[in-house]
């Protein structure tokens, strides 16, 4: 099952790779991992979305909290959350005809086209990582996807209760 | 400058005045390129002893030692590169069996780290999966703060080794920056937690006092949460048998009429029959570990299981607990008996179950054979037992030697028996004898050693000699790696495959060269009293060369697989040769 972990930490060089080391060193999957400092620049976010039964997670979830420099971890997906996901894909087009299927999708995506040449768009796509993944498929259907480069999730609580120190 | 009531210290001078304002006695270290700084503001210094090992690894160990002899923090000073990774089996074996330590480490200079520069190495990076935490210091005025939290880190919550990674250029003598060590010690993202949830002691003590078949089960938890009177405090408010891991023995004295041994893979016959048997298992500052619990699907089928741990992540990671209870083993047992007292009911009658634990006591799974004309190691133990009074502390290496010295020494207290359990290291015993003896200059200690261990570390043999440490060495000669050469024999069909130590030295001899006495007993009558002869010198490093059976195998043993009490109990016809 797909786990979405919110880990609030000090944000000081080593506590990324502590983190890392620890999914790596138990054989833990890691899907995708983002990280980056809060409003309070002391302290960074890492989502992590990985993989795993309850009891597997629930010691990943333990071994991340025993960290020194790790003030709180919640896993998203126990409860309603947001999640996001942002997609830059290259996508070359031939002729008239997948130019305007690119566009097409991209609309129906919401997608926005941000760099255009004669025969390359690229596309940026926000969404959950479903969405995102359906949207690659049909681009690869429709023209020839040059590169593609993903954000990896973001996510947050739904309503009042909040991840805070 | 505005901080002008605090003293301008270099880098190299906070380091030793943290040092000495922590309170630290015994420094065990080496000097090298990037601590030379570091070495020069020590040679001034008159409160922290500085003890030159003669290889990095035994500074690790002693200082280890002297920890799980005091409770206090170990502490290292090593140079950067080579010294560094030198010190990693040691960090290693002191994570693994939680143990407080700091180790101070030199690095190349800030400016030129990345750069494969002389003497580097990542420390930080190679220690990271076996230390509890680590720092990597940029400036010179973070020096005390950095050092004074790897103290606290150390030695709170789940105890463990702490490296503190100092770069050249920031301990550099010629710049000054104000001292400030701080006094409290506050860390957002660390507060270990210390009593028991409230809720979970209440299941507990309803599982306890209506157990029928109880077994209480307790680790190094206890001892390193000094719970040992609360321990024997319960077990005999609730008549409860108490069994101990390799880690935990001393935690209740070993000569207790409720003491039914060690438990495991060469435990007792009671204590891992209990196990099996028991309807509750109360299971304090232990972890399950493989070398207890043996096939985790055949484990103790009828037991309600309460763990109580510090440490979360020990809590249902190979045996599931039904109430499981976070917080320190001194303040949960604590909050338990006051539990017990408060309420009106009474606890079981364990009668029948001490009567059926009785008879499993009977089949004395520790009995062994002696014989005239040659000592079994089994002897060696009892005969240090007699000679010391059973007050000794015992320091031992990794091997069979290991488990005769848990199984036929009964430790009173704990802290008297010290040995690497979890990472089972070879090599430990004497570098952790030296630290002990340091910390209790008038006890007996013994370093009990194989001839295999002992060649692993003896070169501090020339470092007791430097300072007097005169501890003594009891090693076990069966000319081989003893333990290796059981698993041969019992279970690959005797191939004994490189496990046998041709071309020994003459350790007699050898101990003489570094300027100690050497003793040799060959014949079973001399044994008691060559022991004593050697413990009568006080003063004196004494070691003691004993040559055994080369046969002999440690048992009980647990069958591979099995459950936890499916043992072969002693030697079967044809397999010790
Ligand atoms: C550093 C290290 N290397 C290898 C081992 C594997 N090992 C465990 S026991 C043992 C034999 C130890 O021999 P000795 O010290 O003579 O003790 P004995 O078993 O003979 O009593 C070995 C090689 C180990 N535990 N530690
Ligand atoms: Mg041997």
């Amino acid at each position: 099952m797909r786990r979405i972990l919110s880990i609030l930490l000090e944000n000081e060089p080593g506590a990324l790779s502590r983190i890392v080391g620890l999914f790596s060193q138990r054989g833990y999957n890691i899907d995708s991992l983002t990280v980056a400092h809060t409003d309070d620049e002391t302290l960074s976010r890492i989502t992590i979305s990985t993989r795993g039964d309850q009891r597997v997670l629930e010691q990943i979830t333990k071994q991340v909290n025993k960290l020194v420099d790790v003030l709180k971890v919640r896993e998203l997906t126990e409860r309603p959350h947001i999640e996001r996901e942002i997609v830059l894909v290259k996508i070359f087009a031939e002729n008239n005809e997948q130019r305007e299927e690119v566009k097409r999708s991209a609309d129906i995506f919401r997608g926005q086209i941000v760099d255009v040449t004669a025969r390359v768009y690229t596309v940026q796509l926000l969404g959950t990582s479903e969405k995102v993944e359906a949207f690659i498929d049909v681009m690869r259907e429709n023209a020839t996807i040059l590169e593609t480069v993903r954000s990896g999730t973001v996510g947050i609580g739904r309503g009042e209760k909040s991840l805070t120190p | 400058m505005e901080n002008n009531d605090k003293p301008m210290l270099s880098g190299a001078q906070m380091v030793v005045k943290s040092l000495e304002d922590l309170g630290v006695k015994y420094l065990f270290g080496y000097p090298g390129g990037a601590v030379l700084d570091i070495y020069d503001a020590l040679f001034e210094n008159e409160k922290v002893e500085h003890i030159l090992v003669r290889h990095e690894q035994a500074a690790v160990h002693a200082a280890d030692g002297y920890a799980r002899a005091t409770g206090d923090v170990g502490s290292v000073l090593v140079t950067s590169g080579p010294g560094a990774t030198n010190t990693i089996t040691g960090i290693a074996t002191a994570y693994m069996d939680s143990i407080p330590l700091v180790v101070l480490s030199g690095q190349v200079p800030t400016t030129v780290i990345g750069e494969d520069a002389f003497q580097e190495t990542d420390m930080v990076g190679c220690s990271r999966p076996i230390v509890k935490h680590s720092f990597l210091v940029k400036k010179a005025e973070d020096i005390p703060g950095a050092i004074a939290k790897a103290y606290y880190i150390a030695k709170t919550g789940r105890p463990g080794p702490v490296v503190v990674d100092l770069p050249k250029d920031i301990v550099n003598p010629l710049i000054k920056a104000p001292y400030d060590l701080p006094e409290e010690i506050n860390i957002r993202s660390y507060k270990p937690s210390s009593k028991g949830h409230p809720r979970q002691i209440k299941k507990a003590v309803e599982l306890l006092l209506n157990a029928k078949q109880p077994v209480i089960y307790t680790g190094g938890g206890i001892i390193a949460s000094e719970a040992s009177k609360e321990l024997t405090k319960l077990a005999e408010t609730l008549n409860m048998p108490v069994t101990n891991t390799l880690m935990g023995l001393g935690g209740i004295s070993g000569t207790h009429p409720q003491f039914i041994g060690m438990l495991g893979m060469h435990g007792t016959y009671e204590a891992n029959k209990s196990m099996h048997s028991a309807d509750v298992i109360f299971a304090v500052g232990a972890r399950f570990d493989d070398r207890v619990t043996n096939n985790v699907a055949k484990f103790c089928p009828n037991a309600t299981i309460v763990h109580v741990d510090v440490d979360p992540t020990s809590i249902s990671k190979t045996i599931q607990a039904h109430v499981p209870v976070v917080g320190e083993a001194k303040k949960v047992i604590k909050q338990i008996l006051e539990h017990i007292d408060s309420t009106d009911s009474k606890p079981s009658d364990l009668s029948a179950w001490w009567q059926q634990i009785n008879e499993w006591r009977n089949v004395k799974s520790l009995a062994y054979e002696t014989f005239d004309d040659k000592i079994v190691p089994q002897q060696v133990i009892e005969s240090l037992y007699k000679v010391t009074n059973g007050d000794a502390y015992v320091t031992s290496d990794v091997g069979q030697h290991q488990m005769f010295a848990a199984l036929y020494y009964p430790y009173k207290k704990p802290r008297q028996w010290i040995n690497s359990g979890g990472l089972g290291t070879m090599g430990f015993g004497f570098p952790a004898a030296m630290g002990v003896k340091l910390a209790f200059p008038d006890a007996d200690v013994a370093c009990v050693t194989g001839d295999g261990s002992i060649q692993m570390n003896i070169q501090e043999l020339a470092t007791c000699l430097q300072y007097n440490i005169p501890v003594k060495i009891v090693n076990i000669n069966n000319s081989s790696l003893g333990m290796v050469k059981q698993w041969q024999s019992m279970f690959y069909n005797g191939r004994h495959s490189h496990s046998y130590m041709d071309s020994l030295p003459d350790f007699v001899k050898l101990t003489e060269a570094y300027g100690h006495v050497g003793m040799r007993v060959t014949d079973p009558a001399e044994l008691d009293k060559v022991m004593a002869e050697a413990f009568a010198l006080k003063d004196r490093l004494v070691f003691i060369d004993i040559i055994v059976d080369q046969n002999s195998h440690v048992y009980p043993m647990q069958i591979k697989g099995g459950k936890i009490d499916d043992m072969v109990l002693a030697n079967k016809e044809g397999e010790s040769n």
